[in-house]
């Protein structure tokens, strides 16, 4: 069972070093990394998640959770790449034009790290033209943006323009988030998803990749 | 209690002010600047926002400092003038109430976490410590901690603060969690209460995150957890309702007067109101308190 790996409940529990140790050991047992995280990391940022949708969890035990995984991730990272393993997908993530908050877009990258996904980080205040530029260079499959401020949520409809204009659109689906941003919203300006909160979005990310 | 907050307390609850940054924005300050940098570049229609306050009744201004540590102003390139930002800030206000109210100078997040190691507590407090003491400078007569979520970076706030030797208020905001009565990062009234208290805090709060009738069971939990401390409260105007990617609050001035007075009620001792507020809505407020 998944769920009774020492290396579950590090990760679960937030406890960094003994997952870093813990992953080198299955590593040098010659498990495959792979199979380590999918069968106890990932399911234990799933768990993670559950709980903090649940309310038992609150952001600090979800940022140190998010620690231990990308210690051990760190040292898994080399070898999947050296068997020519690819992340569940790439995501191109940022605040729109004229946002400076980052903490949600901050929490959404941790998770979905955690979650196996490869995230390009473009920080805050990212005009359409920078997003476009980095899915194009990374051949991302989705782009997560967000916005705090009810001020520069419009911002996410001109990036969807110019997603569509730089004739990227077709290729990349389109999650958004942030305080003032709702499901209704997301419709409105034909985004493929929206979440409310850091867990979720991982979710969401899963739903827009094919199986 | 601190004799200077016992002094202004002594005829009953005390108005504070209401939203800020609307009140800029109407006055033209653009999308995405920063409305601090406004106390050196525009400082009259800074001024005119607290005049706003002081001529709905409030008797506790506070000051458009709220984003003003170098740390924030960073996002803006403004670190270098955290300090003449932050005293001119306080200055404005304290030039706008004259003697007819007091200065309660206003402080924020970094909104940086330290649980991410984005800063560093030695950051936090060197940008709290040198905030603080320009607006001190300024003439501020308290200092008021505002919106915090992570009670850590409330404390090393209010001990910076407290370096001043003004008397420090500090709020939390309480949004989060099954009953939205816990901040972003899980911490409850009582734990805020509780260790605030214990750190030398001269009053204790919230504000934003929710209406006044949804701050009255948090409002009560402040009190029963600090009964000697003086609470302060800060509701937002009601839910806002996003229409064509603008919030709007619904509630009216008098709608809102009636759930703030049952915050007084509760216990606050200070009252006033944030997001969705204005002049209009503290003067209902006014009235109201004035009635009973």
């Amino acid at each position: 069972m998944s769920d009774q790996h020492p290396l579950y409940a590090a990760v679960l529990e937030g406890d960094a070093p003994t997952a870093r140790k813990l992953t080198q050991a299955a590593v040098d047992a010659g498990e495959d990394p792979q199979s380590i995280l999918s069968n106890y990391m990932i399911p234990a940022m799933d768990e993670v998640g559950r709980l903090f949708e649940e309310n038992e969890y609150f952001v600090p035990e979800l940022l140190i959770a998010a620690r231990a995984m990308k210690g051990g991730l760190e040292i898994l990272r080399p070898l999947l790449a050296a068997k020519g393993a690819e992340p569940v997908a790439k995501v191109v993530i940022g605040t729109v034009r004229g946002d400076l908050h980052d903490i949600g877009k901050n929490l959404v990258a941790a998770m979905l790290e955690g979650g196996g996904f490869e995230v390009i980080d473009l920080g805050v205040d990212v005009s359409p033209e920078k997003f476009v530029a980095a899915i194009k260079e990374h051949n991302a499959q989705i782009v997560a943006m967000s916005a705090l401020l009810t001020t520069t949520m419009p911002g996410m409809k001109s990036i969807i323009d110019t997603l569509s204009s730089e004739g990227v659109r077709g290729s990349v689906k389109v999650m958004i988030g942030g305080a003032p941003v709702t499901q209704r919203y997301a419709d409105e300006i034909g985004a493929d998803a929206f979440s409310d909160n850091a867990s979720g979005a991982v979710r969401t990310a899963r739903s827009l990749i094919p199986a | 209690m601190n004799p200077k907050l016992e002094h202004i307390l002594a005829n009953g609850p005390i108005l504070t002010d209401g939203a800020w940054g609307t009140q800029l924005q109407a006055r033209g300050l653009a999308f995405g600047a920063c409305p601090d940098a406004w106390n050196l570049t525009n400082p009259e229609s800074v001024c005119e926002v607290a005049s706003g306050y002081v001529n709905a009744g409030s008797q506790v201004i506070l000051s458009n400092t709220f984003g003003a540590s170098r740390i924030t102003l960073e996002r803006h390139g403004l670190s270098g003038q955290a300090y003449e930002i932050n005293r001119e800030g306080a200055a404005i206000s304290r030039k706008a109430t004259g003697s007819i109210a007091a200065v309660f100078a206003s402080m924020g997040p970094t909104g940086k976490m330290l649980a991410m190691g984005e800063i560093t507590t030695d950051q936090a407090r060197e940008a709290f410590t040198e905030q603080a003491a320009a607006l001190a400078e300024g003439g501020a007569d308290a200092i008021v901690i505002e919106t915090m979520s992570d009670l850590d970076e409330a404390c090393i706030a209010l001990s910076s603060a407290k370096t001043t030797g003004l008397p420090v208020i500090v709020c939390m905001t309480y949004d989060a969690g099954r009953n939205l009565d816990r901040t972003m990062m899980g911490t409850t009234p009582e734990q805020a209460a509780e260790r605030l208290v214990g750190e030398g805090a001269d009053g204790i709060g919230s504000n934003c995150g929710q209406g006044a009738e949804q701050m009255l069971p948090i409002c009560i939990r402040l009190k029963a957890a600090a009964p000697g401390t003086p609470i302060w409260v800060k509701p937002n105007a009601g839910l806002p309702i996003l229409q064509d990617g603008k919030a709007i609050y619904n509630t009216s001035p008098t709608e809102f007067a009636e759930n703030a007075y049952r915050l007084v009620e509760a216990g606050a001792s200070f009252i006033g109101g944030c997001c969705g507020t204005s002049p209009a809505y503290l003067h209902a407020l006014k009235v109201k308190i004035s009635a009973v």
